[in-house]
């Protein structure tokens, strides 16, 4: 049985901050197809296409027949935990001030036998399932969970680990005047965050949604306008050192091309709220965030963007939105690699056409804010990376796999 | 003569190859020196015992961990060695008996006179957490993220399937453990010279459960090393030599166990007395790879001493004591010597030859004629995928 978690204490400022510290991350190239199917919450093994042998660890020939046509794909993830031990000493700093540690051989229904950290619940003998995560230095690793859920399961600190779970952890919702960030605020606050900080850009202009807004549980509106590098910096002196996770919710959404647009200001504007918002915001919350990664229960763990599916593959109805949002993509990538070293997760979040004004003459499926609030949360709390949520953004991650050209001259339609 | 083994291929055996100059240097915790500086401190020695001199050596076969960017061809020119058959065996505790195989074939063909078959390792303060996580590609990816243990924690989970399968107990390993201790304390080298009691080994702090402190080896630096060449040469050098009865080495065997239960011996354990002529029964002594005493209990049914799972009750009969009954690393094992790297696998093949010679450096065994040495080594994923064996006889 998991212990549940213990809401933290206020914490002593005088107390050292623990630094963060993340398992060896090195990986060679083929085991990276693990890293991709854990960014996005899949549990895949390479396959071998000629012989369909499962197998692991990844290779790069089937050692049942040799061929190199071994991809990653998914599989059953059950097994039976045939063996496991407490590791006491360990040579490595991060397990070295987590130990006892739990790993263990599972024997996969599929085949391979995998070696893999344990969630407290399973037992050795028992049929478990394996999970894929992200460890806190973002590499891939294996996890065995109980075969079914478990009271309190995702409060295992071996697995809280691998999570990015808001449950008692203070979050920044970065902009409270859209659907968006007002479902987001909602979502947070009844997946358990401590504190939801709802940033409002001229707090005394009144908005639509605030009186509900503000009776949402544990929010507190705070000033923050992402365009403003003195708002950013005065938010983060007054609250960055005690925010776990941040959600950009800045969007500015304006229907068009490029071409028959007068001048770059709207353009320069959405740069400003998407790229250099996050910029700004990378700078201001970034380096407090690296810095508290091992930081207790509630430590940094998550960065978030959402993101339109478009930053992927232009759509030249929305095209100058479009490449701000790919400028703010591009940007993520960056973050992710800066806060790595902390052990704080950038995830983005792909969506299709939001069911908001902005694309009032998009025909569906659209994406309410209540479903992308609530993708948000789960993904945070499997420890996602890279997230696709509607069936726009998923048709478009298909169609980008399979052909970007056909994908590209058919989005300009 | 010719044997035509269960493969169907014919083995050729040994004749008129020996095994002579036994050396060991002395191993220290940690070495501030390099593995070259242990290398060659063991050639030195080699060919002092030897009567030869270093130009002499026109064969060698080199395993070493901690060479750096040195194979053994850069080893040549940084010891001024012109051989003319040159052999890197980097398959850790196996390296011994593979280096073996290979020496003597090369002396027996005719390609080299004089091969030195050398291992050596330095161990610094931080050389063995590196050594840990850029040990194999399977490690880096597969093994090391997962708790960082080391080989500890792969062999607690082969122990610990051991003894789920078979019912083996702490205490029959500790036996193990303490048999060995006892052996170690007539060795002057001996990293742990100090009695160890069963109820010690038991009480002993837990590492990665089941195994605790006794069961695993200590890393260290050291050198070993010895000359293959054939009989009548090391007759004219006047040196005591021991011949080679027979030989097996495995990799990657029985890869569709789960969980390794078994090792390679057991892929070719009929091939291995059948090449020597003579059987389990005749071993005077047995100096087995023991970075953990499960796998000591594995070599005991794989290389045919008892029935697969029957370990248990092997250890419950015997002393393994020098001066006792089964005789077994006798100078200690790694177990109580501690694990100079690579050298760990040549540790039973130097105090084998000594005993067959009687030279030992510790306790002798009394009247020896017949020694097995084995080898196992490189825990790529999850599980040791080398091993290796020989059947030794005193010349004469």
């Amino acid at each position: 049985m998991t212990e549940p978690l213990k809401r933290p204490k206020r914490k002593d400022p005088l107390k050292r901050t623990q630094q963060p510290l993340y398992p060896q991350s090195v990986r060679s190239r083929t085991a990276h197809g693990l890293t991709k199917a854990a960014a996005e919450g899949r549990f895949e093994l390479q396959t071998c296409d000629d012989c369909s042998t499962v197998f692991y660890p990844p290779r790069d020939a089937c050692p049942n027949c040799l061929s190199d046509r071994v991809p990653f794909r998914p599989v059953d993830d059950n097994g039976k935990l045939i063996a496991d031990t407490t590791i006491r000493t360990s040579t490595d700093p991060y397990f070295r001030e987590r130990t006892p540690w739990r790993v263990g051989l599972t024997k996969l229904d599929a085949g391979p036998v995998i070696l893999s950290h344990l969630h407290g619940d399973v037992l050795e003998g028992q049929r478990v399932r394996l999970a894929l995560k992200l460890d806190k230095g973002g590499a891939p690793v294996m996890i065995a969970l109980p075969e079914k859920d478990t009271p309190n399961m995702a409060d295992d600190p071996h697995l809280r680990e691998m999570t990015c779970d808001p449950k008692f952890r203070r979050v920044l919702i970065t902009d409270g005047r859209t659907p968006v960030g007002q479902a987001m605020a909602k979502a947070f606050s009844d997946a358990g965050a401590n504190i939801v900080f709802v940033g409002i850009a001229d707090p005394w202009k009144p908005f639509p949604g605030q009186d509900e807004l503000k009776k949402i549980e544990r929010v507190e509106i705070v000033a923050l306008d992402v365009t403003d590098s003195e708002s950013v910096t005065e938010q983060a002196e007054q609250n960055g050192g005690r925010i776990d996770i941040v959600i950009n919710t800045a969007e500015h959404i304006r229907a068009g091309g490029i071409m028959q647009r007068h001048g770059v200001t709207v353009a320069r504007e959405e740069m400003d709220v998407r790229y250099f918002g996050l910029m700004r915001l990378a700078q201001a919350f970034g380096p407090a965030m690296r810095g508290r990664g091992a930081d207790g229960v509630n430590s940094a763990t998550a960065f978030v963007n959402l993101l339109s599916v478009h930053a992927l593959m232009n759509w030249p109805q929305y095209g100058a939105y479009s490449a701000a949002e790919a400028a703010s993509l591009s940007a993520a990538q960056c973050l992710r690699a800066e806060l790595r070293s902390g052990g704080v997760r950038v995830m983005n979040v792909f969506f299709g056409p939001l069911d908001t004004e902005w694309f009032q003459t998009v025909p569906p499926p659209k994406v309410t804010p209540a479903a992308l609030a609530k993708a948000v949360v789960q993904a945070l709390q499997h420890g996602l990376e890279d997230v696709f949520v509607g069936d726009i953004a998923e048709d478009i991650r298909a169609r980008l796999a399979a052909n970007p050209k056909a994908l590209e001259r058919e989005l300009a339609g | 003569m010719s044997l035509t083994p269960s493969n169907g291929s014919a083995r050729r055996a040994y004749d008129g190859v020996v095994m002579c100059a036994p050396v060991t240097i002395p191993y220290v915790r940690y070495s501030t020196d390099t593995a070259h500086w242990w290398i060659g401190r063991a050639l030195h020695q080699l060919t002092g015992t030897a009567g030869i001199r270093p130009r002499d050596i026109d064969g060698l076969v080199l395993s070493s961990f901690t060479t750096g960017a040195d194979s053994a061809v850069g080893m040549t020119q940084h010891l001024g060695l012109s051989p003319r058959w040159l052999d890197h065996v980097p398959m850790g505790g196996a390296s011994g008996i593979i280096g073996l195989r290979r020496a003597a074939r090369a002396v027996q063909n005719g390609d080299a006179q004089f091969v030195a078959v050398v291992a050596g390792d330095t161990n610094h303060v931080d050389s063995f957490r590196k050594t840990l996580s850029s040990f194999s590609r399977f490690a880096q990816d597969a093994v090391y993220p997962y708790g960082s243990g080391g080989a500890n924690a792969s062999f607690a989970l082969i122990t610990r399937n051991y003894m789920n399968m078979f019912g083996a107990k702490r205490e029959d390993f500790g036996k193990l453990c303490v048999a060995q201790r006892d052996n170690a304390l007539s060795i002057p080298f001996a990293m742990m010279k100090k009695k160890l009691t069963l109820e010690e080994y038991m009480k002993a702090r837990p590492i990665s459960d089941p195994l605790h402190l006794f069961d695993c080896v200590m890393p260290c630096a050291g050198a070993e090393a010895f000359l293959v060449c054939r009989e009548d040469v090391a007759k004219s050098l006047g040196l005591p030599a021991v011949r080679v009865l027979s030989t097996i080495e495995r990799h990657n065997s029985f890869p569709d166990d789960p969980i390794q239960y078994r090792g390679g011996w057991a892929m070719d354990v009929e091939e291995f007395w059948q090449m020597a002529g003579v059987k389990a029964d005749d071993v005077d002594l047995l100096e087995t790879y023991d970075d953990y005493p499960v796998i000591v209990t594995l070599q005991f049914e794989d290389l045919g001493f008892c029935k697969k799972g029957e370990g248990k009750d092997f250890i419950r009969q015997h002393t393994f004591t020098t001066d006792g009954t089964f005789p077994h690393n006798t100078s200690g094992g790694q177990l109580s010597t501690g694990q100079a790297g690579a050298a760990g696998g040549h540790l039973g093949i130097t105090e084998a030859i000594r005993q067959l010679t009687g030279q030992p450096i510790g306790k002798p065994v009394q009247d020896a004629k017949i020694a097995v040495v084995s080898g196992f080594g490189m825990i790529n994923y999850d599980r040791g995928l080398s091993s290796g064996a020989a059947v030794l006889a005193r010349a004469s």
